[in-house]
């Protein structure tokens, strides 16, 4: 078989580069570990609700207090849809509800409601707090965490993809192999598989340490987040292995990074969406990062199963075979059969 | 003169951008026959060979090999192809090297061992298998380049400029084996711009500047321009281009 010829070929090609193996594997867990350590924190404004909250309040919390709302259930659905931070009741006691998947959004729910209380000139109260999801306590690195596993994801398959189909291309390989009976598209194929194979090892490993060694928090499945690095990997890799045709070197391949790469983590989800400008906000949804990153905060944070994220997970393969079908028909340039 | 020639080049021309670079190629190559195509670096020798295989589209004319219009995949399989750059993975043994060509064009486990076995030894590269091709030098790297081209039992094989960086010696062996390859039915095309190599073709395709300027045996090519050595009949025949 001409495509298992390959896929052997570019395992023991993996197996000789050991520096490369170790870096894609080594890397993201020395980033993540230094993130887990470092992390710091941004101001946002957050929508709050408010249930029974006397006047005086929505007048304290002129930008934040966006919806008010008779019962408890209407707020809990508008909060869990994501069209408010969190909502305030304020009944026998004082009840604060955020929705918890990322901490710094949490605390500025609660920091506002805190300021605007004395304003309205009752003592300061005793406020309970309850997270729809994750826990209240959540830290930064929990909340960035599942961004990052797909970032790394992201970052490092796409490179080394990219840059191993460029050799081929400056080696004379891929001219020598496309003399050869092989099909344009079994090579392309080959090396989804080749790649895919290494990079299900890669994601396992990364996955494990952030999970059980780091500590990040996972409510959902294991599996769920492998089965989204995966998918991830495959658009990076197709991506990264469809760019390189435009690059002579492996200089130039880098010089994606900063166009391809970096623009993609505004939109991963790692800076609130909302505070990025309408202008620019569209770009989201042609980025795979901003997908991926939906999909592992619902597993990772929100514990929610596969049917919530079946649509950016099959969004992802669209984005892969897209590339895919663009990458057989670039083979053209150099061989028109 | 045989029937069907095994590789039928008709009025191929092929341009780069407006730079003209084969002109209205004729040629055929007969079962067990080698051409050698003689002439300077630039002349369109790389260019022709890959239009040969498929891997260039010529603008006009055609290039058939075993009966069937090239591009085609079925006869691709049937023929042996050395580029001129080494196409070697360089992280991998000249083994695995091996071993995956000879997979890529399908050969059996033991079809592999037996070809593989084979063609090193006429290579002389049988001790030197499990060297990482990183280690090799140009002239093994170029042998080994050979010993790929020869996996698949080529009915036609192409070679790109396959002696450069050899020694003497070896490539005499080299030459050996063309013959006897020849001898079994097998017809050679050889690129090069060497001389003395060329005068071992059975017939020789002088090419200048994108077009043939002369085609026929080593001998008739000396005798008919009156010159003594291969390198006075290239000129000769390079001066009456014009008047052609």
């Amino acid at each position: 078989m001409r495509i298992r010829a390959l896929v052997i070929r570019i395992l023991q090609q993996f197996y000789r580069d050991k520096r490369t193996v170790a870096m894609m594997i080594l890397a993201p867990i020395f980033i993540l570990t230094m993130v887990h350590l470092v992390f710091n924190s941004d101001s946002y404004e957050p929508e709050i609700g408010l249930i029974n909250a006397p006047s005086k309040l929505e007048e304290a919390l002129p930008d934040n207090a966006t919806s008010i709302y008779k019962t408890e259930a209407a707020a809990q659905k508008d909060l869990a849809a994501g069209k408010i931070d969190g909502y305030l009741q304020v009944g026998s006691t004082i009840h604060i509800m955020v929705e918890g998947s990322d901490p710094s959004i949490s605390k500025s729910v609660v920091e506002k409601i805190r300021t605007a209380f004395p304003s309205t000139g009752a003592a300061s109260p005793d406020i309970k707090v309850d997270a729809l999801y994750g826990e209240t306590d959540m830290s930064q690195f929990d909340s960035f965490g599942p961004i990052l596993l797909g970032f790394f994801a992201f970052f490092f398959v796409f490179l080394v993809a990219g840059v191993s189909f460029l050799r081929e291309r400056t080696s004379g390989t891929l001219e020598r192999l496309l003399s050869s009976p092989v099909r344009r598209w079994e090579f392309v194929l080959s090396y989804v598989i080749g790649f895919g194979l290494f990079t299900m090892i890669q994601s396992a490993i990364i996955v494990f340490y952030a999970v059980y060694i780091l500590g990040m928090m996972n409510e959902g499945s294991i599996l769920l987040v492998l089965l989204t690095t995966l998918i991830l990997s495959l658009t990076a890799l197709t991506l990264g292995i469809l760019l390189s045709t435009f690059a002579k070197n492996e200089l130039q391949m880098i010089q994606f990074i900063p166009i391809i790469v970096v623009p993609q983590v505004f939109f991963s989800g790692l800076f609130p969406l909302e505070t990025i400008s309408r202008y620019i906000s569209w770009i989201s949804n042609i980025t795979p990062l901003y997908y991926a990153g939906d999909a592992l905060k619902d597993v990772m944070i929100r514990g929610k199963g596969l049917g919530s994220i079946a649509e950016p997970l099959i969004i992802l393969l669209c984005f892969s075979l897209l590339f895919i079908v663009i990458n057989i028909a670039a083979l053209k340039r150099y061989r028109k059969i | 003169m045989d029937v069907n020639p095994v590789l039928f080049v008709n009025h191929l021309s092929k341009a780069f951008g407006k730079r003209p670079v084969l002109e209205n190629i004729d040629m055929e190559v007969q079962q067990g026959e080698i051409l050698g195509l003689l002439g300077p670096s630039g002349a369109g020798k790389t260019t022709l060979v890959k239009a040969i295989i498929g891997l260039e589209s010529p603008d006009s004319g055609n290039v058939s090999v075993l009966g069937t219009t090239m591009p085609n995949l079925e006869i691709i399989e049937q023929i042996g192809y050395m580029a001129q750059a080494d196409a070697l993975y360089h992280d991998l043994t000249a083994l695995e090297n091996l071993q995956f060509f000879a997979r890529l064009y399908g050969l059996s486990k033991l079809q592999q061992k037996d070809r593989i076995e084979e063609t090193a030894q006429l290579v002389n590269l049988s001790d030197q298998l499990h060297k990482p091709v990183a280690q090799y030098s140009g002239g093994m790297k170029r042998r080994l380049s050979i010993c790929i081209a020869l996996l698949n039992k080529p009915k036609l094989l192409i070679l790109d400029e396959p002696t450069v960086g050899i020694d003497p010696v070896l490539r005499k062996s080299i030459w050996e084996t063309f013959r006897q390859l020849k001898e079994s039915g097998t017809s050679i095309i050889v690129t090069t711009h060497v001389m003395d190599e060329a005068e071992k073709c059975d017939r020789l395709a002088m090419i200048r500047n994108g077009k043939i300027i002369a085609i026929d045996s080593p001998k008739q090519l000396i005798r008919r321009s009156n010159t003594q050595t291969m390198e006075e009949a290239f000129l000769f025949y390079g001066g009456v281009e014009d008047e052609n």
